[in-house]
């Protein structure tokens, strides 16, 4: 009797102390959101996010920051989804699950999804704009100095392959949901491997694909340290008109008016209200993502 | 591409009014699309492959100290009078002036028989000499002396004799590393035990999306978060002198690798069979003993597996480090003072550099150390701890 008491005391304690532990999770999670959301609530109106800013950035708005960000994530989408896809497909359709290539392709992706980031921009800056870019000068321009400096293409290209391992991953557990009967019956009907794919896997996983595309966009809208150095400016005048020129971002922005910016005091509400900003920014787009991919895993189950 | 297929399809009905089941007719677009799928599917390892050479590329260089060996003496009397040179201030008894001053006193006569002009064109001319062979021994230089001061603590990258000492920079990562696992994995892995063994379904419909939105806060704003908020509390609770040192950064890092080590255990130990729960529960232990001793156990590989690969994202991570761990190069073992960590350095210091410089090539080779590192730690949690989770769970 006492025995089973004492036995359930530690029951109690195990579960409370693993507990508190979620809920210490939870609550650091509320806290950065309140204490973000208060302090930059005031922050945000109409203006702040339409006009450029003003006094050497400690007045006026984020809207060239808004603007690049938005460039900078559509840009890398356009590269990165639909090879992210056509990776998927091979996997799930083309390789056989225990090939070799198939597991090295796996191995790759995974490694892609785990190096830092930073290693990204720096074989942005050696392999886009030391490389590639001089190369294009100095064959195309004779040598004057366009695409072999920072600029918004080279920043989207490192992106995306910063966000190719999340896109690929999606999408590929989105075509596994897609059942195999339907593929059989297509390929019965004569259909050939490739219509059954395009007609049949894709709209069965388009949902998939956009919970990849969006997990894929709030990651590049957040990440700075790959942009660092392959395009990000700390202000430029006028909204960047074509591929060659420099941008702002939203998180580079934070990151400047935080630890460079002469008068850190008086721009501490831009401060909290770009942060507010792009918190909200991959809020949205992450839980959209999680409704998406929890229909998905419904359909799934049914 | 589907409007040529169907097409093709067409006219094929039309010609023989039946299709041949037996005979699949070879399909152009089929082929091809099967060819450009595979070709792609290569892009994510052709990109590793592409990394690897490109950073280290980029460092290469710095080795390259043996490669002007071919003009062995010219080099090795300009680079040793070099050292000495550092030393003399006085321009004039460098070696590579003092052959301009030589030419100089050579040519007195010279002067008196041609004039000035000729006079002035051949100093300038042995000057210019003279400079070149100073800025090409002192460039040899720079990488020996770059590579010897590798190992030593002092990272002083901007100034009059640089010292590139990255091992500062490798004891401040490390760490900032244990203290940013030493918080995260307890919490991360009770969390999701707690998740997996004990918590109901409503409450994991609270924990998991939460989690899964902490995965997709932007370092930034952790950053951010950190050197406005958790500086100041912490610094409230445990009163420490500089306000940013590598506490706050290891916190702060902690709780960006939380939703990493959290998601890798919570499948980890839901993909311990069912059977092994039932088999425990039937044998009459309790819930907490069963997922204590059964279910944990079982998953260890697993969860070493989620503690790498927290590591991993905390030894690469940059922005945090950058705002909230002060950045200062200090060698020694208590986590209250500031740290430098690999990836910031680089973060903080490339922007600024001057391509091709030494600096440049150290940067980029602090870059294919990271590169290296979690590369390791991945295959080890990939190879290693996958072989042994599957035999565990299938009772190999």
């Amino acid at each position: 009797m006492i025995k089973s008491f004492k036995k359930d005391i530690k029951g109690i304690l195990i579960e409370g102390v693993t507990l508190s532990a979620a809920l210490l999770i939870i609550a650091i999670v509320v806290v950065m959101i309140t204490v973000i959301v208060i302090g930059g609530k005031e922050q945000i109106s109409w203006d702040f996010l339409t006009k450029f800013p003003e006094d050497g950035m400690t007045k006026g708005g984020i809207f060239p920051a808004i603007y690049g960000t938005a460039l900078l994530v559509i840009i890398m989408s356009v590269a990165a989804v639909p090879f992210g896809t056509i990776t998927a497909i091979y996997l799930t359709e083309y390789a056989k699950e225990n090939s070799i290539i198939a597991k090295t392709i796996r191995f790759a992706v995974r490694t892609l999804a785990v190096i830092p980031s930073i290693i990204y921009g720096l074989f942005g800056l050696g392999f886009f704009i030391k490389f590639v870019g001089t190369q294009m000068d100095s064959t195309f321009l004779g040598g004057q100095l366009k695409w072999g400096q920072p600029n918004i293409l080279w920043a989207s290209l490192t992106m995306a392959l910063l966000t190719l391992p999340v896109v690929i991953v999606s999408v590929e557990e989105a075509l596994k949901t897609v059942p195999k009967d339907l593929r059989a019956a297509s390929l019965a009907l004569g259909a050939t491997k490739w219509q059954t794919i395009w007609k049949v896997v894709i709209p069965g996983s388009i949902s998939g694909i956009m919970t990849g595309t969006i997990l894929a966009v709030s990651r590049g809208a957040g990440e700075v340290a790959p942009i660092l150095f392959t395009g990000v400016a700390y202000y430029v005048a006028t909204l960047p008109a074509s591929l060659s020129d420099q941008f702002m971002v939203l998180g580079y922005h934070i990151y400047v008016m935080t630890t460079q910016s002469a008068n850190v005091d008086k721009t501490m509400p831009i401060q909290f209200g770009t942060t507010l900003v792009l918190l909200a920014l991959t809020f949205i787009l992450n839980i959209s993502a999680i409704i998406l991919r929890y229909r998905i895993r419904q359909k799934k189950t049914d | 591409m589907a409007k040529k297929t169907k097409k093709a399809k067409r006219s094929e009905l039309t010609d023989s009014g039946l299709i041949d089941i037996t005979k699949r007719k070879f399909r152009w677009s089929d082929y091809l699309a099967e060819k450009i799928i595979r070709g792609t599917a290569f892009l994510s390892i052709t990109i590793i492959i592409l990394i690897f050479f490109f950073v280290f590329r980029e460092s290469m260089p710095i080795f390259n100290t043996a490669k002007p060996e071919v003009k062995t003496e010219t080099e090795k009397t300009s680079g040793n009078t070099q050292e000495t040179y550092g030393e003399v201030t006085d321009p004039a008894t460098a070696p590579g002036v003092k052959g301009a001053d030589s030419t100089v006193s050579d040519q007195p006569e010279l002067q008196e028989q041609y004039g000035d002009i000729k006079d002035n064109v051949i100093v300038s001319d042995s000057v210019k000499n003279a400079a070149y062979t100073v800025s090409a021994g002192s460039g040899h230089d720079d990488n020996q002396s770059a590579l010897k001061s590798l190992l030593t603590k002092d990272w002083v990258p901007v100034s009059q004799n640089p010292r590139y000492g990255i091992l500062s920079l490798i004891i401040g990562t490390f760490k900032i590393t244990i203290i940013s696992i030493l918080f995260a994995a307890p919490l991360a892995i009770m969390a999701a035990l707690y998740t997996a063994s004990f918590a109901g379904k409503r409450l994991k419909e609270i924990i998991k999306p939460t989690i899964e939105l902490l995965a997709g806060f932007p370092s930034v704003v952790i950053g951010f978060f950190a050197l406005m908020v958790l500086a100041t509390f912490l610094q409230n609770i445990f009163h420490y002198d500089t306000r940013l040192n590598s506490f706050v950064g290891g916190i702060a890092m902690g709780i960006a690798a939380i939703p990493i080590i959290f998601t890798i255990t919570e499948d980890a130990l839901t993909a311990v069979p069912r059977t092994f729960n039932e088999a425990s529960l039937a044998l009459g232990a309790s819930k907490w003993q069963t997922a204590f001793f059964v279910i944990l156990p079982a998953a260890t590989p697993g969860i070493f597996a989620a503690v790498l690969l927290g590591i991993g994202r905390v030894f690469g991570e940059t922005m945090i480090a950058l705002m909230a761990t002060g950045n200062a190069a200090l060698m020694d073992l208590n986590p209250f003072t500031s740290v430098r960590t690999l990836a910031a350095t680089i973060g903080a210091e490339m922007a600024e550099v001057v391509f091709g410089d030494t600096h440049y090539n150290v940067l980029f080779l602090i870059g294919s150390l990271l590169f290296i590192f979690t590369f390791i730690l991945n295959a080890i949690a990939e190879f290693y701890v996958k072989g042994k989770l599957m035999k565990r769970i299938q009772g190999k």
